[in-house]
């Protein structure tokens, strides 16, 4: 493995809020760092921060369009604000103040949206973020982060807060299989190789990264060796990475728990017409909402599974 | 260095008719942009800027000690413009290149783009929200300074307004002053058709602010506001300026309806700088 990178274990590990908020409560000894919550902090994990801090956390109550004025003011007198809530409420209920208030004027405001995706299971869809990739990814100058599991969300986070200018970092709500040792190399903009292969490249980000390690093995018990990316920043992304798995491999699955326009398999799409055209197949949630149901249910439904990614590199490998 | 610029009362009055000239002109050059709202909140930004109200230096428009004013009717910008050229952030002969190619001062105002200009806004409803967080901050960092922010009245409309005002009257912030440009008319009718405000004052004390009704084309009952506003202390203070859309010019004052979002053409525009006398 290269990036010392190894999958250790495929029971649960933490839930990816959780590490970002232990890693926010210890970044807080930047005296700079506020937390603005919508009132789910002890959902967000923000609480954390809160707990050690109490004077630079903010729950500004069920009013995201206000958080994110708020945080863009913060901004705008030399803070940095951390602006937190469940990922679809941030990023549609207050697009238009994350657009004029934060990505126009450039405002160093932290977005971090969680309970992404349909994994979120029995709560339904109006919970369930499927479009805030592509929200997120409209926006001029954003980066965009969708770490796999709990140590890359730590180390997103601590990236985040580093990084000058407006970001999101999409976190779902359960806990997900272990990808990473603590201390893992984690660049923003730089896709992370977990596997070797040089027949197929499969890119996924978020939870899909442990089911395209899943499904790599299953290819490989049929003799089809595939490269593994886990491209956790979909803005900027990393179009070398890319270009070099199309050079050097017969094709390419994205795979996302997102819709499937906007997002990883557009962005991805982009920088293959423009660099090297190749075969490509998507593993996502389609052009529709999902339901209720226990996570691996909704996710066995709505085609967000390991066989469903074979089944996408069958199809890039067909003749 | 940080200072309230303060003129005496006939120059005030004299900055105002200047500021009413540049907007008339500034629009008129244009072809096209917000004249009758600009000329709504006159005497209010001037005896912000000019009145010993604001502290603020040109020179070094980012003092983080600075008080802020936040312009969230952004359609109001050719108003603005007017008296952060007065105030000296740039020529005022800049004003002529108002929504050109190229010009910082766009339609709407631009903070990425413009020094003085504390948020981008033109989209309603956002600027109290953001002078929450400014006053947050400096509550936080023990900074002994205001922030001002001035809504339109049909932009109350917005929600956004009313979790921002329910937040800064929760957390007592002293430091805040909300003014409403009350010139009774929106895009396409009277306030009052559309969604009445009064009474406006008791909203604003509802949500634990203190609140003040004024004539906001007097600019003793203006100063008296921001006099009043700053020996608050423990709740954030909303002024409602009563004005007229369009003062100074009659043709903008009797048709309001007819002139949201248009420039005088320029025979008209010399008929309003007779009217205004600058």
């Amino acid at each position: 493995m290269s990036l010392g990178l190894s999958r250790i274990d495929l029971p649960d590990g933490a839930p990816p809020r959780e590490a970002f908020g232990e890693a926010l409560a210890e970044a807080g000894r930047d005296e700079r760092i506020v937390a603005v919550d919508g009132d789910v902090n002890n959902s967000t994990f923000t609480s954390k921060f809160a707990e050690k801090y109490p004077d630079r956390f903010f729950n500004v109550g069920i009013a995201e369009s206000n958080l994110i004025g708020i945080a863009s003011g913060f901004s705008a007198s030399g803070k940095i604000p951390v602006a937190a809530s469940f990922a679809i409420f941030l990023l549609g209920n207050a697009f238009d103040q994350i657009r004029m208030s934060v990505a126009f004027p450039n405002q160093n405001v932290k977005l971090v949206g969680t309970h992404a995706g349909i994994s979120i299971g029995e709560d339904g869809p109006s919970q369930m973020a499927v479009e805030d990739v592509a929200l997120a990814c409209a926006l001029p100058g954003f980066t965009v982060i969708v770490p796999a599991d709990a140590a890359s969300a730590s180390a997103a986070t601590r990236a985040m807060l580093e990084r000058e200018g407006p970001s999101f970092l999409r976190l779902g709500r359960s806990k997900v299989p272990v990808i990473y040792e603590d201390g893992a190399d984690f660049q923003l903009g730089k896709a992370n190789r977990l596997r070797d292969g040089d027949d197929l490249t499969i890119i996924a980000n978020g939870i899909m990264v442990a089911m395209a390690l899943d499904a790599a093995e299953g290819l490989a018990a049929e003799g089809i060796e595939a490269r593994v990316l886990d491209m956790h920043t979909v803005k900027p992304i990393d179009t070398a990475a890319i270009e070099q798995a199309a050079n050097e491999t017969r094709g390419i699955v994205v795979a996302e728990e997102h819709l499937a326009w906007g997002g990883l398999g557009a962005t991805v799409s982009m920088v293959v017409a423009e660099r090297r055209p190749t075969k490509m197949a998507f593993v996502n949630i389609g052009d529709t909402y999902a339901t209720s149901g226990k996570p691996e249910e909704v996710l066995a439904q709505f085609g967000l599974t390991p066989d469903a990614i074979i089944d996408a590199g069958h199809r890039v490998l067909k003749d | 260095m940080l200072e309230a610029r303060t003129e005496e009362r006939s120059e005030i009055e004299e900055v105002a008719r200047r500021i009413r000239r540049d907007i008339v002109t500034s629009t008129t050059a244009a072809g096209s942009g917000h004249p009758s709202t600009s000329l709504s909140m006159v005497e209010v930004v001037t005896r912000l800027y000019f009145g010993g109200v604001l502290r603020y230096d040109p020179a070094d428009p980012h003092n983080p000690d600075r008080d802020r004013f936040i312009l969230s009717k952004g359609h109001g910008a050719p108003g603005l413009y007017a008296v952060l050229a007065e105030a000296g952030y740039f020529p005022v002969d800049d004003l002529k290149t108002l929504r050109k190619l190229g010009s910082p001062l766009e339609g709407h105002p631009n903070m990425a783009r413009l020094p003085g200009v504390e948020a981008s806004t033109g989209s309603l409803g956002q600027g109290l929200s953001i002078g929450v967080g400014h006053a947050l901050a400096a509550r936080l960092d023990g900074r002994d300074l205001r922030v001002y922010v001035m809504s339109g009245d049909g932009e109350l409309e917005e929600g956004q307004v009313w979790e921002a005002v329910m937040y800064a009257g929760n957390q007592g912030l002293d430091n805040l002053t909300f003014i409403v440009d009350h010139n009774k008319f929106q895009q396409t009718a009277a306030v009052e058709d559309v969604l009445p405000l009064d009474p406006l004052d008791a909203k604003f004390k509802g949500f634990q602010w203190e609140a003040t009704t004024i004539d906001g084309h007097s600019t003793d009952e203006v100063a008296k506001a921001f006099d009043w506003a700053r020996g608050v202390s423990g709740a954030p203070q909303a002024i409602v300026a009563n004005t007229v859309k369009g003062k100074g010019v009659s043709l903008l004052e009797e048709t309001p309806e007819s002139w949201h979002g248009k420039a005088l053409p320029p025979d008209e525009a010399e008929k309003a700088l007779q009217e205004i006398g600058a």
